[in-house]
């Protein structure tokens, strides 16, 4: 029981992870119809930033904000560079352009920083745990999850209740209607490349303080684990990919301690043969947005 | 206030619209009557921005808007009610009815919603329901009230009519009276051609993409040889 407990916080911490990295996918995916491969560079440029921070003498308090801006600035300069270009066009194309921006990211570190890890100190207290009942819990799992309940709260409250939430809904349900309303279409979507950004932001802070290292190709995984978890929760579905996020995460600290001790290795491999059961049952995802005909 | 000239719309090789002219002055109501494919939604989505023209000239109190954006073209004054309404289905009625006024500020569209909720007491009632909830007449209402939140000097609709029932037809042409008497100007793009000619000050036949005549309601209603035009209503 205790065991089954402390994997739902690990899963949980985890998921939260992935939720906020699903939710800036879902949100540019429902804008603009871009499934975007290029996310995980929200993730990979402030590392490097973090790498040169610490060796300008920052330390965390500081690097913390400083890594959430440089992700929002990356996502709007990503958009305007590359997405501004091919908006409109077909989705084949968007998806190949997002590639290519990770592919240029990428290179672009190898061949101007390093290809080798560029070590990152990880704070003091990332190691510790507190002890409830019987369990051992990391504080790490417990910040995370905290910051990102907030952090849902508040773009909830973004959406709901802000013009410009309700702008950014409006044209990701019908983006020309939402333009003969008077929305600006260059200011929702900067907009939502802006939450986007936000969002990897947040996900980036933990997820280099986990890592406590930066490689070119660190964005990968981030990224397909966003992308993954927004196919899981249904793409469009801004609560689906908040699902798809903690369901990933649960079902990723679940199956290692599962499995025999043998193939515990191959979780990844039993995630994405669940992920294909989940798409033979439901092709759409877990909360899939009905793709029906309005007349 | 408004002037089309020479407007041509092709879609591909096929021209949707050839050389229309149309001229629509402060406080009409005018309709824009032919068959199906003669061009009517073509006409009022050029004005609109939606889509791309050809050749021609769109000025609009006295400015220039062809081609230019949607967003922009609402900001200078002109609403289009867009052809099924197209409402955000997943959104509520207040909130639908906040993006029809989100190029006003947050004072004026409360004044905005108020106004709204009186016109339309249906909606009064569904305030906090998701749009997608509501039947024909409901969203048709809540489509013509989003679009009344920015304010229009001219508003268009097309085919506000469309699969509603008599009586709500009905609702739908008491409403472009009421809107008529608070001064607004309107175009209608309607298939219900006699029952739009009667409403109308002034209306333009359309077929095959070109204008093929206009006149008050009560001439076009006289000329026999646009019989085929209206016919099936």
């Amino acid at each position: 029981m205790s065991e089954l407990l402390q994997n739902l916080i690990d899963g949980l911490g985890r998921g939260s992870i992935y939720a906020l990295l699903a939710l800036g996918v879902a949100v540019v995916f429902g804008i603009m119809h871009l499934l975007n491969f290029a996310h995980g560079e929200l993730i990979t440029i402030p590392g490097y930033v973090t790498f040169w921070a610490f060796n300008n003498g920052w330390n965390w308090w500081s690097v913390i904000p400083l890594i959430v801006v440089v992700s929002i600035l990356s996502s709007l300069l990503i958009e305007r560079i590359a997405f501004s270009r091919v908006r409109g066009s077909k989705d084949f194309t968007m998806l190949l352009t997002s590639f290519g921006v990770h592919f240029i990211v990428s290179a672009g570190f190898l061949l101007y920083v390093s290809a080798s890890v560029k070590p990152i100190p990880r704070p003091d207290w990332f190691a510790k745990t507190v002890a409830v009942g019987g369990l051992r819990i990391e504080i790490f799992d417990l910040v995370v999850i905290a910051v990102t309940i907030v952090v849902l709260a508040g773009t909830t409250w973004l959406l709901q209740r802000t013009m410009f939430g309700l702008a950014l809904r409006a044209a990701a349900d019908d983006f020309d209607t939402a333009r003969l309303m008077g929305v600006n279409s260059n200011s929702v979507i900067r907009g939502a490349f802006a939450l986007s950004g936000f969002l990897a932001g947040i996900a980036a802070v933990f997820w280099i303080m986990r890592e406590g290292q930066v490689t070119p190709t660190a964005g990968i995984n981030p990224m397909l684990q966003g992308v993954l978890a927004a196919l899981i929760g249904g793409l469009g579905s801004l609560r689906g990919a908040v699902l798809g996020g903690f369901v990933l995460g649960l079902a990723e600290v679940l199956l290692r301690s599962w499995l025999p001790l043998g193939i515990q290795n191959l979780t990844t491999g039993f995630v994405f043969v669940m992920i294909a059961l989940l798409f033979i049952f439901r092709p759409g995802g877990l909360l899939s947005v009905p793709q029906v005909e309005r007349v | 206030m408004l002037e089309v000239s020479g407007l041509t719309t092709k879609y591909g090789a096929i021209s949707a619209l050839r050389d229309a002219d149309l001229t629509i002055r402060e406080g009409e109501v005018v309709g824009l009557i032919g068959p199906n494919g003669a061009g009517k939604t073509t006409l009022l989505g050029s004005i609109a921005g939606l889509i791309p023209v050809d050749s021609g000239k769109i000025t609009f109190s006295g400015a220039d808007i062809t081609s230019l954006a949607p967003e922009k073209i609402l900001r200078a004054g002109l609403a289009l009610v867009p052809e099924h309404r197209r409402i955000f289905s997943d959104m509520t009625v207040e909130e639908n009815l906040k993006i029809g006024g989100v190029t006003r500020n947050a004072s004026e569209r409360a004044t905005l919603l108020e106004e709204m909720a009186d016109l339309f007491p249906v909606l009064r009632d569904k305030w906090e329901t998701a749009a997608g909830y509501m039947s024909g007449g409901e969203a048709q209402q809540l489509a013509i009230a989003r679009a009344l939140m920015s304010k229009p000097k001219l508003i268009m609709m097309d085919e506000p009519s469309l699969g509603l029932a008599p009586i709500l037809v009905d609702l739908v042409f008491d409403l472009i009276d009421t809107l008529r008497t608070q001064g607004r100007t309107i175009l209608v793009v309607e298939q219900n051609a006699t029952r739009m000619l009667r409403a109308a000050d002034r209306a333009y036949v359309l077929r095959s993409g070109e204008v093929v005549a206009s006149g008050t309601g009560s001439e076009l209603l006289e000329r026999s040889d646009l019989f085929d035009t209206f016919v099936g209503r």
